[in-house]
């Protein structure tokens, strides 16, 4: 079977990021998928098992202390490497802001062309076809790339297929990284989300909260309507200029993009480029007190009321039926 | 220092955006067409940094259709020194290998000690043309800065991803990309739009920057483009009251609880 290279997103503190899951399923539906990881030293092995319960029929192991302490340029040389060496069909990277710029350069260092921010991926005769999302699902188009490897930028929260288990061959190769052009890190602060709650990347259910709520103590509202429903939380830009909710929370055309079964927008008004990033929800609700806002345009339930007299009802409805 | 500014020429997001049926392209004849908003607060870093030091050059640079003169204008209208427009009929429908190969090669004629871009354009989105760039150019790259800050031999700033943020830097020449947290780009002003008539635009084909019209690796191919239907609104109530157990029936209804 062809092989198809994942690159596997790393945390600083050596742990597999939760997009893996997704992209190994993605590559299950193309070829045998094979784990790229970039390492420093001796710190791959503790993967391998985790990355084999996810599906990952092999390992390929790039080994540098430079991993974490430059941008990417490990990363590049790892799935180079790799393509040199299993000569794949496609290389699967994630959507993410690390991940489509290595994407981008090793598209530039193998000749490969760019399918990019792909929500799914298919096989047909021999050419792997992207699917993608357009303007905030306007539209959606189809494309391939014509004589070359396929690299691949898959939308987080996009795939829902998964690998079976596999127990991986393991594959561990120094990298040379040159890092007279590499940018380099001088401090990380990763954001541990300890909420217990859902990642907004993938949540069935999303509760989102606006400009509208007034301030930052309000915003606990959407906080607790997400806890009654089981749901992710996410705010709109405003919301997140205001203050109210870290930039990690946002949901829109910066941010994140979100396709929920549940979208529920709590005093947000709905301007384009929030609908962008969640339109394609299966159900939308909104509740604002403006009668006129254009999210009640693409909301399948609009309430034109006082989120703080209708959510704690809700809230109790729900809590009440559980 | 001189800083070349990629811009880039899109559809309004105030407006509705369409794609080509048959070629899948973005339609940039049916829409407003403007500098995206994110390529003017990039202007806006190099800009703000001309104001500090009078000594900065700043070069706004395109490739895209004859149309895309009007946001190099804008630019030079807002502050920038002079434009590059790189136009050929061969570029209509280029990749992001394609694109970041004739801008590559559009840098290295212009010269640069920095090079600036938005993280991403409201309408591609693919968010790799910078990377991609500093690849060919064997430079580093900051991508996705929140924060920017210019020294006189190199680059750094606050790096944002989803994921938290990071501190980063590089030395100089570099190629950096900035979010929408930088700061939100100035107007024109009266002076401006009148000095930028006497500035400077030059015009490059991909012959006079000694490329031919062909692939560079694997090339991105359209097969279909089907348009959604346009989503309506559904029920639309005005609280009376009771409004938070209507909603509790209707997600109940459709097994959203």
């Amino acid at each position: 079977m062809s092989k198809v290279l994942v690159l596997i997103e790393v945390s600083p503190a050596g742990e597999i990021r939760s997009t893996a899951a997704a992209l190994l399923g993605a590559a299950s539906k193309l070829g045998e998928p094979v784990a790229v990881v970039a390492v420093a030293p001796g710190s791959g092995a503790s993967l391998v098992e985790q990355l084999g319960s996810l599906g990952a029929a092999e390992v390929f192991v790039g080994e540098s202390d430079l991993v974490g302490k430059i941008l990417g340029a490990a990363e590049v040389q790892a799935v180079t490497a790799a393509v040199a060496a299993t000569q794949p069909i496609a290389v699967l990277v994630s959507n993410s802001v690390e991940g489509r710029e290595v994407a981008g350069r090793i598209a530039v260092c193998t000749g490969a062309g760019l399918i990019m921010d792909a929500v799914d991926v298919r096989e047909d005769a021999g050419r792997i076809v992207g699917t993608h999302s357009v303007f905030g699902g306007g539209f959606s188009t189809e494309s391939t790339i014509d004589g070359g490897l396929a690299v691949v930028t898959v939308r987080q929260g996009a795939i829902e297929e998964r690998a079976a288990a596999a127990q991986p061959v393991v594959t561990s190769v120094p990298l040379t990284v040159d890092i007279s052009s590499a940018g380099v890190i001088d401090s990380v602060e990763d954001v541990v989300v300890s909420s217990g709650r859902p990642d907004l990347r993938g949540a069935a259910t999303v509760v989102s909260g606006g400009r509208g709520l007034g301030s930052k103590e309000n915003f606990v509202i959407v906080e607790q309507l997400a806890d009654a429903l089981g749901a992710a939380v996410g705010a709109s830009r405003a919301a997140v200029d205001a203050g109210y909710v870290s930039q990690m929370y946002q949901v829109g055309q910066t941010g994140t993009t979100v396709a929920p079964q549940l979208y529920v927008a709590l005093g947000i008004s709905g301007a384009i480029q929030h609908l962008a990033g969640m339109q394609t929800a299966k159900t939308i609700v909104a509740i604002n007190k403006d009668e006129d806002a254009p999210i009640f345009d693409i909301a399948d339930f609009g309430i034109v009321g006082d989120v703080f007299k209708i959510v704690p009802q809700l809230v109790d409805a729900l809590n009440a039926s559980k | 220092m001189k800083i070349v500014v990629l811009v880039k020429q899109v559809p309004d997001t105030w407006g509705e955006r369409r794609l080509d049926p048959f070629t899948g392209r973005v339609d940039r004849e049916s829409v407003d067409r403007v500098i995206d908003e994110i390529s003017e607060r990039a202007l806006e870093v190099a800009l703000s940094l001309k104001d500090k030091n009078k000594g900065t050059e700043v070069v706004v640079m395109s490739m895209g259709p004859s149309s895309a003169t009007d946001g190099l204008r804008k630019g030079l209208s807002m502050g920038a020194n002079e434009a590059v427009h790189v136009l050929d009929d061969a570029l209509v429908g280029a990749d992001a290998g394609w694109t970041s190969a004739v801008l590559a090669a559009a840098l290295k004629q212009t010269g640069f000690d920095l090079v600036l871009a938005g993280n991403e354009s409201t309408d591609g989105r693919g968010g790799v043309i910078p990377a991609m760039v500093a690849q060919r150019l064997g430079l580093p790259c900051l991508g996705s800065l929140n924060i920017v800050e210019i020294e006189q031999n190199s680059v750094r700033g606050e790096r944002g991803t989803e994921n938290g943020t990071a501190r980063v830097h590089a030395s100089l020449p570099a190629v950096v990309s900035v979010t929408e947290r930088t700061p939100e780009a100035r107007f024109p002003n009266f002076k401006g739009i009148m000095t930028a008539k006497r500035k400077s635009l030059t015009v490059l084909s991909l012959a006079e920057l000694g490329m031919e019209p062909t692939t560079v690796g694997g090339r991105s191919v359209v097969l279909s483009t089907v348009e959604r239907p346009a989503r309506t609104a559904g029920k639309k109530i005005v609280d009376e009251g009771n409004a938070g157990l209507e909603l509790a029936e209707f997600l109940a209804a459709r097994h959203l609880i």
